[in-house]
């Protein structure tokens, strides 16, 4: 399954153009909602796609992620219908990553969740408040099941540990454009970022995808000719929250097209 | 006890936070140990504790409230006698002091009864240091005065009103707001919660309570405690008092926890809980059966909280402390008895402790000794009880 993110990466790479990434989140407002998202989303081109799992106390998310989650959440929409649905797309979509947060994993089991999520063709899992230090069983249980875990980076990171995280990551290595959670409350420091990516190519020859408040075209534009991959998330939650089903998946189509442009710009 | 490298108390504890905050972390565990092994901060300390706040707090025998149930004496450490009237400043002294060693120019911090909020918007003041307060839009409003008196202090009040808006989403968005600001901000966390190195961090600021307590038994009455009694939210009075006696295996140590209105409606996280990680930390935490915190209910504020420090958790599995609860109906009469027999208005939270005692009392005589840490008075808890 891993290998379905690296053959991502090398077939964008191909192209000369950045892997687009968007982001969704499950069960906002409803499954069936998410589950014509995700075929928008196939038939605009994305590379690889993000599926958020909700939770009610996401420390790594601003507004737009937390308030997707509520609404999911109220839905009444768990890890299980997360995996269930990936069951239902994944043949059909580019690879799946999970996002999840780490207490919903540890509940359902390490070894039941990767088991279930590679029995559902997932590619890989996504846990932003599993940093190294915490990360290694459940790693070791994901690479087991052929799942990815890529760890994330930070602009905080010193490069000796950068080293380390780049190292133990696996299908790529997500930057985290700034300091920070999730969602566009300033531009990027472009200057700081491409330096810290300057430094990671150092490090690893695993792609760079780069992500957090990257909101605009001309953002994409800009990171797509830095790194081997952007996410965009909280605006394109924005984009379609208050809408379901067609509607939705027309106002992420619109939103998205601009996007995937600019990262083959 | 110290933890592990890896901030593990047994096998609770950790970091569990998003990545960008282990830079800030691992700064705080290294400037954390230099003040620890520095005389001078612990000098400033203690006499900041001793001028400004107060310190040593008194103990004080009761003389009526267990007297028809027990001979046993039953002892109070007065932690409601320190400034801002609870033991939440020993804390902030220590963590302002500790924020001004490592040249940070602001301070943040979580509140939700507004305690620690007060406690921190003073020290704020003392040191000249800004000090951003966020609180649960809820909060804000059940606590008004809180909120009047931080503001008073030049703190500025953030009103947070995302998910139950209390104090679980008032700490998501302080760690947040940390996030963005680790640079320059130092964050002040209110107990013995979060990731490592705060709850060793905390437990080391406010294990003067103990280290107090103990002394002054032993002084006045020549022998130690039979039973130490706390309550417990997220258990930082609680691991202070602690914290002297447990190295001394004959003292029973009890941490009580909010039964609110019983099964399904309470914040008793050792008792009806199971282990989790929220906040940065592996410890128990009322929880579904898909790992999703559950809202929780207290009369106590300052109790009213889903998750437990992780000492807590691996005092709880090592049987070294025992965890039980009271109801906010069995607080609330031992608030109300407690003033009129002994002159004292006690806070709700410590209300929970005071209460157990009682229950205590009528199974030990006037050999043993129960002493109860009297965490904070009860001003604040006038319109709620």
């Amino acid at each position: 399954m891993s290998r379905r993110v690296d053959a991502a990466f090398a077939r964008a790479k191909r192209a000369r153009r950045a892997a687009f990434i968007p982001y969704l989140m499950a069960g906002d407002p409803d499954l069936a909602t998410t589950e014509m998202l995700l075929d928008a989303l196939s038939g605009a081109g994305a590379d690889l796609i993000e599926l958020g799992v909700p939770y009610g106390d996401p420390l790594a998310d601003g507004p737009s992620i937390a308030s997707a989650g509520t609404r999911a959440l109220a839905g009444g929409t768990r890890l299980r219908d997360a995996l269930a649905l990936a069951g239902r797309c994944a043949a059909r979509c580019p690879p799946l990553l999970i996002f999840t947060y780490f207490n919903p994993v540890d509940r359902f089991g390490i070894r039941a969740f990767a088991r279930e999520a590679a029995v559902a063709g997932v590619a890989g899992a996504i846990v932003p408040d599993v940093a190294l230090e915490e990360s290694e069983e459940l790693r070791d249980t994901l690479r087991a099941e052929g799942l990815a875990m890529p760890l994330l980076v930070a602009p905080s990171t010193p490069r000796e540990r950068a080293a380390r995280i780049a190292a133990a990551s696996s299908g790529f290595v997500y930057v985290v454009s700034r300091l920070g959670v999730t969602g566009a409350a300033a531009a990027p420091r472009f200057e700081a970022l491409s330096v810290q990516l300057a430094m990671l190519r150092e490090l690893t020859q695993a792609p760079l995808a780069v992500g957090f408040g990257l909101h605009r075209a001309e953002d994409v534009q800009r990171v797509a000719t830095m790194a081997d991959g952007v996410v965009v998330g909280s605006a394109l939650v924005d984009a379609y929250a208050g809408s379901r089903g067609a509607e939705a998946a027309r106002r992420v189509t619109e939103f998205v097209a601009p996007l995937i442009a600019a990262a083959s710009a | 006890m110290t933890p592990d490298a890896r901030g593990y108390f047994g096998s609770f504890g950790g970091r569990f936070v998003p990545e960008v905050l282990i830079a800030a972390l691992d700064e705080l565990e290294k400037a954390t140990a230099a003040a620890f092994a520095d005389a001078a901060f612990w000098n400033e300390y203690h006499a900041v504790l001793r001028d400004f706040v107060g310190r040593p707090s008194p103990i004080y025998q009761s003389e009526r409230y267990t007297a028809a149930v027990s001979a046993v004496p039953l002892v109070l450490k007065r932690e409601d006698t320190n400034h801002t009237g609870a033991h939440k400043i020993n804390n902030t002294v220590g963590q302002g002091l500790l924020a001004r060693r490592m040249g940070k120019s602001r301070l943040l911090a979580e509140t939700g009864a507004g305690q620690h909020g007060v406690a921190t918007a003073t020290v704020g003041a003392k040191l000249g240091l800004p000090v951003d307060v966020y609180m649960g839009a809820r909060d804000v409003e059940r606590q008004a005065l809180n909120v009047h008196v931080m503001r008073l202090l030049g703190a500025q009040v953030h009103a947070v009103s995302s998910g139950t808006q209390t104090l679980k989403d008032a700490t998501n968005e302080a760690f947040r707001v940390w996030a963005e600001r680790i640079e320059d901000t130092f964050y002040v966390i209110g107990s013995v919660v979060g990731a490592h190195p705060y709850p060793y961090l905390v437990r080391e600021l406010q294990k003067v309570i103990g280290v107090e307590a103990r002394r002054q038994v032993l002084e006045r009455y020549g022998r130690l405690p039979s039973d130490v009694v706390a309550c417990v939210g997220g258990g930082s009075n609680a691991i202070g008092i602690f914290a002297g006696f447990l190295d001394d295996p004959e003292v029973s140590l009890w941490g009580v926890e909010a039964g609110g209105e019983g099964a399904g409606k309470n914040a008793a996280s050792l008792g009806a809980g199971s282990v989790g990680v929220l906040h940065g930390s592996r410890s128990y935490l009322l929880q579904s059966e898909d790992g999703q915190v559950l809202p929780t209910h207290s009369i106590g504020a300052g109790l009213d909280y889903p998750g437990v420090g992780p000492e807590h958790a691996y005092l709880k599995e090592s049987g070294r402390a025992r965890y039980v609860s009271v109801t906010d109906a069995q607080a609330i009469d031992a608030f109300h008895e407690f003033a009129r027999s002994e002159g004292i208005v006690p806070a709700l939270e410590s209300a929970h402790a005071i209460a157990f005692a009682r229950i205590l009392a009528a199974e030990r005589g006037a050999h043993d000794l129960i002493l109860v840490n009297l965490s904070g008075r009860g001003d604040k808890d006038l319109g709620a009880s």
